[in-house]
C-alpha cells in the first residue's frame, strides 16, 4: 500500500461522515427550500418579504451590537486580567467563563430573573421611583443575554492574544513619547486586530443563530431562528424555513467573510 | 553638519537599588557617572543587574527609595519614560508591525507633534544614516534580522534622545553580521557624539565599543574603567575571567617571586604572603627554551586556531596554563619547554571566596 493510498483510507471516515451528516442534509435543506409555491424565489423571500426582511435586519444589528460590546468589555477585562496578577483574579477568570457552561435557555432565565416582570432591576426600582424597569423581553434583554454568553468566548482568545503581545512594543512607544492612550491606540490595538477578527467572528455568528436565549425571551421581538423555528413547526411552512435556514447561513457566513477581508492587513502585517 | 542628534545629557545615577516585590534584590543600591557624549557598557553575565540598571536610567523601573536618577542636573526619578526623551533600542527589536519602516521611524515625531515635511526630512536623514534606503516602505516582517536592528536604531536616535539605550541590540543576530553591524554601530556613536548606555553580556563587544565599561555580577558593580584598565588591570578574579580569556594561579609570594609548581615569576611590586591569586593573559606568555626560563613545564596540546596557536602547558602552576603563542612557532604535544612572563603581565588579584 502506497503512502498515498493509507492516507487516503485514513480520510475515508471523515469523508463519510461529512458525507452523510452534513453535505447530505445540506442538500436536502437546498431541495425543501425550492419545493414550496413560491419555488427558487423562496430564497429571495428572506430579502423581498418585508416581515422576513425586517427580522433579518433585527438579527444582524442585534449580532452586531452585540460583537460589538463583548469587543469592547472583554478587551478591556482582557488586558487588565493578564497584565495584573491579584487575589481572587483566578476564581474571577472562572466566574467570568462559566456561562460558557450554561445553554441558552439557562442564560435566558437568568435574565428573566434579572429583568424579568418578577426581576431584581424591577424590584429595586420599584423601591426606589415606584416604576417597575422590565426589559427582559425585548431585544435589551436579548442584547444582555448574548453578552452574557458572548463575553466568555471573547475574553478567553483576548487574554491568550495579549500574552503573546511583545511587552517591548508598549515600552518601545513610550520611549518615543507615546500616552498611554497612544500606546493603546497605535500599538496594542493594532496588535490585537487578528484577535478581534476571530473572536469577534465566534461572538457574531453565535449571536446570529442562538435559539435558546431567544426561544426563552423573545416574546416582543423576531430573530430569524425564532423566525425558522415559528414557519417550521406552526405554520408546518417547511420550504420557507429551509430557504430562510440557508439565507441565515449564508448571510451569517458573507457577514464574516466581509469582516476578514477588511482586517486582512492587519492581520497579516500583525503576523 | 547640523547636529544630528541633540545635545547628550550626563547621567548620574544615586544610591539606585531594585528590589522586586517578591524580595529579590536586582541591584544593590549602586552610584554611577556617565559623562557627557561618552559610551558607557554595562558589561555581565545575565543576572547581572545591567539590564535592571538600563531600565532604571530610562523610567521603565523605579529604583527602591532613596534613589535617584538625575539627566544633567535636573532629577528624573519620578519622571515618566515618556518624557524623559531617551532613545530605546531594544534586543528584540519592538518595532511596530501595523506600520511601515518609515512610520516607525517617524513615530516618535508625529507623537511630538512634528509637522508631516520635517518628519519626512528627519526620516530621510535617519535612512540615509543607517544605511537602509529603498526599504521605507517595507513592512516589518518583509526585512531581514540587521536591517531590523537598523530600523530599531533610526527610531531611536530619530527623536534627538539625550540619552540611547541599547539593550543587548546584536544579541540576536548570527555573529558574521553581529561582527559587521558592531563596527557600523561604534562608527555610528562616535559620529553622533550622543551620550549612549549599551548592556550586553559579549566582552568583545564591550571592548570594541565602550568608553567605559561597567563590568557587574549579582546585582553589584565589580569594576568601572576603560577597556584596556579593565583588560589588564582587573580588580578581581571575576573580571579578570569574564573579561578576556585568562590563567588564574595560586601560589606563595616570597621576595617578590610569585612562587609555582614548575619554579617561579618575577612580579613587579609585591609583599610577602603564604597564598596569593594571580592573572596571567594567555598572550603575554612566551614560549622559550627550557634553559632560558625560570618557569618550566609539559605542553599538553597546541591547537592551531590560524592566526595563533592556543598552546596548553601543564606542570608550570597548580592547574594547566593557557598560552597564546605565535602561529610561526613549532612545537609538539610532551615537549618541554620555559615560560616566560614580564612581571608587569602577572597581577595579583585579591583572594575571593
Amino acid at each position: 500500500m502506497s503512502h498515498r493510498t493509507f492516507i487516503w483510507i485514513c480520510l475515508l471516515p471523515l469523508a463519510v461522515v461529512t458525507a452523510a451528516f452534513f453535505l447530505l442534509p445540506m442538500a436536502q435543506l437546498v431541495v425543501v427550500g425550492t419545493s414550496g409555491p413560491r419555488g427558487v424565489s423562496a430564497y429571495l423571500a428572506i430579502l423581498t418579504e418585508p416581515r422576513y426582511r425586517a427580522t433579518l435586519i433585527n438579527t444582524v444589528v442585534l449580532a452586531a451590537a452585540t460583537t460589538i460590546a463583548t469587543l469592547v468589555i472583554a478587551t478591556i477585562a482582557g488586558l487588565f486580567l493578564q497584565r495584573h496578577r491579584f487575589p481572587g483574579r483566578a476564581v474571577l477568570i472562572a466566574m467570568l467563563t462559566f456561562p460558557l457552561a450554561f445553554p441558552g435557555v439557562v442564560v435566558g432565565f437568568l435574565i428573566i430573573l434579572l429583568a424579568g416582570r418578577q426581576g431584581l432591576i424591577g424590584a429595586i426600582s420599584n423601591t426606589l421611583t415606584g416604576e417597575k424597569i422590565v426589559f427582559a423581553y425585548s431585544i435589551f434583554g436579548l442584547f444582555l443575554g448574548y453578552l452574557y454568553f458572548s463575553i466568555p468566548r471573547v475574553i478567553l482568545t483576548i487574554m491568550a492574544a495579549v500574552q503573546k503581545l511583545d511587552v517591548g512594543l508598549e515600552e518601545a512607544a513610550r520611549s518615543l513619547g507615546a500616552s498611554p492612550w497612544a500606546v493603546q491606540r497605535d500599538v496594542v490595538l493594532p496588535a490585537l486586530g487578528p484577535a478581534f477578527v476571530a473572536s469577534g467572528a465566534i461572538a457574531f455568528a453565535t449571536a446570529m443563530g442562538a435559539f435558546g436565549t431567544a426561544f426563552t425571551l423573545a416574546t416582543n421581538i423576531d430573530v430569524l431562528p425564532m423566525l425558522i423555528y415559528t414557519e417550521f413547526t406552526l405554520a408546518a411552512n417547511f420550504s420557507i424555513s429551509a430557504a430562510l435556514s440557508i439565507g441565515l447561513g449564508v448571510i451569517a457566513w458573507a457577514i464574516l467573510a466581509l469582516a476578514r477581508s477588511f482586517s486582512g492587513g492587519t492581520v497579516a502585517a500583525a503576523g | 553638519m547640523t547636529a544630528i542628534a541633540g545635545h547628550g545629557a550626563s547621567v548620574h545615577i544615586e544610591r539606585c537599588g531594585k528590589t522586586f516585590a517578591d524580595g529579590t534584590q536586582a541591584l544593590a543600591p549602586a552610584n554611577l557617572d556617565i559623562i557627557s557624549g561618552e559610551t558607557l557598557v554595562l558589561l555581565g553575565p545575565s543576572g547581572c543587574g545591567k539590564t535592571t540598571m538600563l531600565r532604571i536610567i530610562a523610567g521603565l523601573e523605579q529604583p527602591d527609595i532613596g534613589g535617584r536618577v538625575l539627566f544633567d542636573d535636573a532629577d528624573m526619578t519620578s519622571v515618566p519614560i515618556e518624557q524623559r526623551n531617551v532613545g530605546m533600542v531594544f534586543q528584540s527589536y519592538a518595532l511596530f508591525p501595523n506600520m511601515s519602516v518609515a512610520d516607525n521611524i517617524g513615530y516618535g515625531l508625529k507623537i511630538r507633534g512634528v509637522d508631516a515635511k520635517a518628519r519626512a526630512a528627519r526620516i530621510a536623514e535617519m535612512v540615509a544614516l543607517t544605511n537602509i534606503g529603498g526599504l521605507e516602505d517595507r513592512r516589518i516582517d518583509q526585512l531581514s534580522g540587521g536591517q531590523r536592528q537598523r530600523v530599531a536604531l533610526a527610531r531611536a536616535v530619530a527623536i534627538r534622545p539625550r540619552v540611547l539605550l541599547l539593550d543587548e541590540p546584536l544579541t540576536a543576530l548570527d555573529a558574521s553580521l553581529r561582527d559587521r553591524l558592531r563596527g557600523e554601530l561604534n562608527r555610528l556613536l562616535r559620529s553622533l557624539g550622543i551620550t549612549a548606555i549599551y548592556v550586553t553580556h559579549d566582552q568583545a563587544e564591550a571592548m570594541e565599543l565602550g568608553d567605559r565599561i561597567v563590568v557587574m555580577r549579582k546585582g553589584a558593580i565589580a569594576q568601572i574603567g576603560t577597556p584596556r584598565e579593565v583588560y589588564f588591570a582587573p580588580q578581581s578574579r571575576f573580571v579578570a575571567e569574564f573579561v578576556g580569556a585568562a590563567n588564574i594561579v595560586e601560589g606563595a609570594v616570597s621576595g617578590g617571586l610569585l612562587l609555582l609548581p614548575g619554579g617561579r615569576l618575577a612580579l613587579s611590586a609585591a609583599t610577602d604572603v603564604a597564598a596569593a591569586v594571580a592573572m596571567i593573559r594567555p598572550e603575554t606568555i612566551r614560549i622559550v627554551g627550557e634553559g632560558d626560563a625560570s618557569l618550566t613545564g609539559t605542553i599538553e596540546s597546541v591547537s592551531f586556531i590560524g592566526d595563533k596557536q592556543r598552546i596548553v602547558v601543564t606542570g608550570a602552576s597548580d592547574k594547566p596554563l593557557a598560552v597564546d603563542a605565535p602561529n610561526t612557532i613549532a612545537v609538539g604535544a610532551g615537549e618541554r619547554v620555559g615560560l616566560s612572563v614580564a612581571p608587569e603581565a602577572v597581577r595579583l588579584l585579591p583572594k575571593e571566596d
